[in-house]
C-alpha cells in the first residue's frame, strides 16, 4: 500500500502514477476500487483547535476517535453524528475524518443541524493530475469563489484525495431525552414525526422502528428546556408514550444501523421525501425497514441481489446499495446531471486514476 | 474597476439578437431602447455602471431556456440578475451583454409543511418566501439585511447569509434543490425535496457560483417552524478585546445564540446621533439574541449575563418584552443608515477567525489613521463576518480610489489572519482582482475548471469572480469563435 507521509509526497505519488489508485482512509466502508491501495494514515493529526471559534483543522487521515476525544475535553462534538460502518459491514480498521467527509456520512442529527458537508469549512486535496488545491478555509462564513468544499464532500475520493479538512464543531448540550411513542403503524409514525418537526420544540432526531413498534423523538439542550419540550411534545402528539433520559446507546445503534448488522442480506439506503417513505417501503420488496430523519432516510434489508431501484420505480430521491454486490452502488443519474458529473471527473481526474468507477 | 472591452462583433449583431429574442418573448419582456436599458446599468454597487445591450424579463423556465439558447448560438454574454441588490457588482452588465432578469418569475409552486419545504420561482423576494408560510407558523431562515428586496435567485448565486446564520446556517445549508437552465438552453433538475445528493454534490457548487454556471429558475427551500419567542441582551465593554473574549466564552459555554452582533465606538456614536437608541458610549457593544419559550429565554440570557459579568461590562441590559427588544435592535438596524448620514461609505465583508477579532480591529484603526478615512465596524461576531464601513466622499476626486485601496488592505489583513475576502456578499467585480491574495494559481484553475464544464464558452457572467488576467484566455473563446 502507498502511504504518503506528507501532502507533497501524496502529490508526487499521484503525479507519477501510471495506473489507478484505490483510496483508503480507515477502510471501514468496505469499498475497494481497482488499482494499488493508497492510504492516508500518514496525513494524520489535529493541527489547530480553537474551541472559542468552534473550529478544528486536521489531516485527512486523522482517526475520528482522536478528534472526538479532543473535542470532548472541551465539551464539544462533531454535531452531524457520523456513522461508524464497522458493525453493519463487518469491517475492521479505524474511521478517518477524511473518509467521513469524502462519503458525506451523517447520523440521526442530520435533520436538525445538517449533514457532514454542512460542517466542512475548508479542504486541501490533491487532484488527479497531482496538483495541490485548497478551497474554503477555517471560518464559518465564506463565499470567496466557488464552493469546491461541498463538491469534495460526498465525491468519495473520485475528484481528488483529501489531505486536510477544517471543520465546524458545536458545544455538547447539557442533557438529552428521548420520547418514545408506542404502537404506531408506519404511516401514523411518519405523520407524528412530521407534526413534531413542524412544531417549535426543536427535535434533534426522529426515527421509527416498525419491528419494535417504537417511534422516537430526541430533544437536546439545557435540562429545564429539555423537560419543557418533552412535555410539550407529549401534549402535541398524545397516545401512549414513555420518556428515556439515558438514550445515548440507543441513538448510537440508530446511527450505526446495528439492527441490520447480521450478514447474509443486502443493505440499502433510500433518501426520499419523508411522507413518501411508508409507501416506498411497502413496494420495495424489503425484508425489513428502519426510518430515520423523520422518514427522509430509510434503511432496507433485502435478499441478496434484489433490485430495489426497479421495485421503487420513479420517486423524488435516490437509493444507494451500502452492503451487497449484485447491483450498482450509486443511483444512476438523469442524463443532464450525468453529463455534468462526467465533465467534472474528466477535468479533476482526466486519467481516471482515483477510485475509478466507484460512483458509476 | 477594469471591465473587458465589449466584443464589437456582438454589438454589430444587436438588431438580429433583439429580433430573435422578440420571437420567443412578449414585446414587454425585451428591452433594447438605450433610454430603457439604463435601468439595468448597475446593482447596489453603484460606483460602477454600464448599460447592457439588451435586457430580457422572461416569465417561465422555458422562456429562459429559449433566451439562453439564442444567446449561446449568437455568442452573446449573459448576465443573470435577481433584484439587483448585489453589493459586489454581481449583476453589473457589460455593453455587449444580455441582462436576464428573473423578477417576473415570483410564484410559489408548492408548499409542503409535512415535509417542511417550499418550492418557488427564484425571482421571489427572500422576505416574501417567509411571507408565504408565516401565517402557518413557518419561516425561511436565511435573512440577508436586504431581504425585503433581494431575490432568491441572487441569494443562491451569492450563497447569502444573514444575522441568524449562527444557528440556522446560510443559503447553502437551507437549499434542497434547483431547476437550472444551462447556457446552451438545457434544463436540469439538481436535488429536490429530499436530503443529500445521490452522486456528486452539484447543488453545493451551484450555490454561490455567482450566476456563472447556469440560471436557476426554481428552488426547493427548507422551511422551519418559528420559535416560540426571541429576546436579546445588550452589553457594553470598555475594550474590544474584552468584548471579543466574552463572545468566545459564550460560545464555549454551550449556549448557542441565534445572533451575536458587534458594534465599535465609531459606529455606536454615529448610530446614537442618528437613531437615539439609548446605547451606552463605550468601545464595544454586543447584542446577543436567544430563542425559545419565555422560561427558556430567561434561563439562557441569565447564563449569558453571568459570563458577561465576569468581563466587567459597563452596561448589561436584558430585554423583558417585545418593546425592549425592539429598542435594543433599533440602533443595530439603523447602523448602515446612520453611517450613510455622515458620508458615502463602502461596506466590506471579510471574515476572520473569531480569535483574531481584537488584533484585526486594532489594525483597522491604524489603517484608518494612515489613510485618513473613518471606519465604523458593525458585524456578526459569532461567525467572524466583519462589516467595516469605510467613509469617503464620492464627490472628492481620488477619495473612492483611496477608499478602495484601504478596503483592499483590510481584506488582505482578513486573509493574513486565516480568514477570507467575503463572508456573504460575494466576489463579483469588487473583490475579483484580490482573489490572488487568497488563492494560488492551482486553486483558481480548479474553480475555473468547474465553469469550463458548465459553460464551456464562458458566456455566463464571464468577467466576474476570477481575476481578469486569470480568466483572460477563457473569456476570449467567444471572440475567437467569430
Amino acid at each position: 500500500m502507498h502511504l504518503p507521509q506528507t501532502e507533497a509526497e501524496l502529490a508526487e505519488l499521484i503525479r507519477d502514477a501510471q495506473s489507478p489508485l484505490s483510496i483508503c482512509g480507515g477502510g471501514t466502508r468496505g469499498v475497494a476500487s481497482p488499482g494499488a491501495p493508497l492510504g492516508t494514515s500518514g496525513l494524520s493529526g489535529i493541527t489547530l483547535y480553537e474551541p472559542g471559534a468552534m473550529t478544528v483543522v486536521a489531516g485527512a487521515g486523522t482517526p475520528v476517535a482522536e478528534i472526538e476525544t479532543a473535542l470532548a475535553a472541551e465539551n464539544q462534538r462533531l454535531a452531524f453524528e457520523p456513522m461508524d460502518h464497522r458493525r453493519l459491514l463487518g469491517t475492521t480498521g479505524e474511521p478517518t475524518i477524511g473518509g467521513v467527509m469524502s462519503a458525506n456520512v451523517s447520523g440521526p442529527r442530520r435533520i436538525s443541524v445538517g449533514a457532514a458537508r454542512d460542517f466542512l469549512l475548508g479542504v486541501r486535496y490533491v487532484d488527479g493530475m497531482g496538483s495541490i488545491v485548497k478551497n474554503g478555509g477555517r471560518v464559518m462564513k465564506n463565499v470567496t469563489g466557488y464552493d469546491l468544499v461541498k463538491l469534495m464532500a460526498g465525491a468519495h475520493g473520485t475528484l481528488g484525495v483529501l489531505s486536510e479538512v477544517s471543520l465546524k464543531v458545536l458545544p455538547c448540550p447539557e442533557t438529552a431525552a428521548t420520547l418514545v411513542l408506542h404502537g404506531l403503524t408506519d404511516a401514523q409514525a411518519i405523520a407524528a414525526l412530521a407534526k413534531a418537526l413542524g412544531s417549535p420544540f426543536e427535535v434533534s432526531a426522529a426515527a421509527h422502528d416498525p419491528a419494535a413498534g417504537e417511534t422516537l423523538l430526541r430533544v437536546e439542550g439545557f435540562e429545564q428546556s429539555v423537560s419543557y419540550r418533552i412535555s410539550q411534545l407529549q401534549n402535541l402528539l398524545g397516545g401512549e408514550t414513555t420518556v428515556e433520559r439515558d438514550s445515548a446507546a440507543r441513538w448510537a445503534g440508530w446511527r450505526d444501523v446495528t439492527a441490520f448488522a447480521e450478514a447474509g442480506e443486502d443493505i440499502w439506503r433510500i433518501s426520499c421525501k419523508p411522507s413518501d417513505a411508508p409507501a416506498l417501503v411497502a413496494k420495495s420488496g424489503a425484508a425489513g425497514a428502519r426510518y430515520d430523519w423523520a422518514g427522509g432516510l430509510v434503511w432496507l434489508r433485502t435478499v441478496e441481489g434484489h433490485d430495489v431501484r426497479a421495485a421503487l420505480g420513479r420517486y423524488d430521491g435516490h437509493a444507494t446499495l451500502v452492503r451487497g454486490t449484485g447491483q450498482q452502488r450509486f443511483q444512476p443519474e438523469a442524463a443532464g446531471v450525468a453529463r455534468i458529473t462526467a465533465g467534472l471527473r474528466a477535468r479533476f481526474d482526466p486519467r481516471g486514476l482515483l477510485n475509478k468507477g466507484l460512483m458509476g | 474597476m477594469e471591465m473587458p472591452v465589449p466584443n464589437p462583433a456582438v454589438l454589430a449583431r444587436k438588431a438580429r439578437v433583439v429580433e430573435r429574442l422578440s420571437a420567443v418573448l412578449p414585446a414587454s419582456a425585451v428591452i433594447h431602447d438605450e433610454r430603457e436599458t439604463r435601468a439595468y446599468e448597475c446593482d447596489a454597487l453603484t460606483a460602477y455602471r454600464c448599460p447592457p445591450m439588451v435586457a430580457v424579463l422572461p416569465s417561465t423556465t422555458e422562456q429562459v431556456s429559449a433566451v439562453l439558447r439564442i444567446c449561446h448560438e449568437e455568442g452573446v454574454p449573459v448576465v443573470p440578475r435577481g433584484s439587483g441588490t448585489s453589493l459586489a457588482g454581481g449583476a453589473l452588465p457589460t455593453a455587449d451583454c444580455v441582462i436576464l432578469g428573473v423578477a417576473r418569475m415570483n410564484d410559489v409552486i408548492e408548499t409542503d409543511y409535512d415535509n417542511r419545504f417550499i418550492r418557488v420561482q427564484t425571482g421571489r423576494t427572500n422576505l416574501s418566501v417567509t411571507g408565504a408560510v408565516e401565517a402557518d407558523g413557518f419561516f425561511y431562515a436565511p435573512d440577508p439585511s436586504s431581504q425585503l428586496a433581494c431575490a432568491i435567485a441572487g441569494n443562491i448565486a451569492m450563497n447569502s447569509g444573514g444575522a441568524h446564520c449562527l444557528k440556522y446556517g446560510v443559503t447553502t445549508n437551507n437549499l434542497m434543490g434547483v431547476k437550472m437552465v444551462m447556457m446552451d438552453g438545457e434544463i436540469v433538475d439538481v436535488g429536490g425535496a429530499y436530503l443529500d445528493a445521490g452522486g456528486l454534490d452539484l447543488l453545493g457548487v451551484i450555490c454561490g457560483s455567482e450566476g456563472q454556471l447556469g440560471v436557476v429558475t426554481e428552488a426547493t427551500l427548507r422551511i422551519l417552524h418559528k420559535p416560540e419567542g426571541a429576546r436579546p441582551v445588550l452589553m457594553g465593554f470598555d475594550d474590544n478585546e474584552v468584548a471579543g473574549a466574552c463572545v468566545s466564552d459564550i460560545i464555549k459555554a454551550g449556549v448557542l445564540p441565534v445572533a451575536i452582533e458587534f458594534m465599535d465606538r465609531p459606529c455606536i456614536e454615529a448610530t446614537e446621533a442618528f437613531a437615539h437608541a439609548g446605547y451606552p458610549m463605550c468601545e464595544a457593544l454586543l447584542i446577543v439574541e436567544v430563542e425559545g419559550s419565555d422560561a427558556e429565554i430567561d434561563h439562557q440570557l441569565e447564563l449569558i449575563m453571568e459570563i458577561a459579568r465576569r468581563h466587567n461590562p459597563v452596561e448589561l441590559r436584558q430585554s423583558k418584552s417585545a418593546e425592549e427588544s425592539a429598542a435594543i435592535w433599533l440602533g443595530r438596524k439603523s447602523a448602515f443608515g446612520a453611517m450613510g448620514q455622515i458620508n458615502d461609505y463602502m461596506c466590506l465583508d471579510g471574515t476572520i477567525p473569531v480569535s483574531s477579532l481584537p488584533h484585526v480591529l486594532k489594525r483597522i484603526g491604524e489603517l484608518s489613521k494612515e489613510y485618513g478615512l473613518k471606519v465604523g465596524n458593525v458585524f456578526h461576531a459569532g461567525d467572524g463576518n466583519m462589516h467595516p464601513l469605510i467613509l469617503f466622499d464620492a464627490n472628492k476626486p481620488g477619495d473612492l480610489e483611496l477608499c478602495e485601496a484601504m478596503g483592499a488592505d483590510i481584506l488582505r489583513l482578513c486573509v493574513e489572519v486565516g480568514g477570507c475576502l467575503t463572508g456573504e456578499h460575494g466576489v463579483g467585480i469588487e473583490k475579483r482582482d484580490l482573489m490572488h491574495v487568497q488563492y494560488a494559481h492551482a486553486d483558481l484553475e480548479a474553480q475555473m475548471a468547474v465553469k469550463d464544464v458548465f459553460d464551456p464558452q464562458w458566456l455566463l457572467n464571464p468577467a466576474k469572480v476570477f481575476p481578469l488576467d486569470a480568466s483572460d484566455a477563457r473569456r476570449q473563446l467567444p471572440v475567437a469563435a467569430e
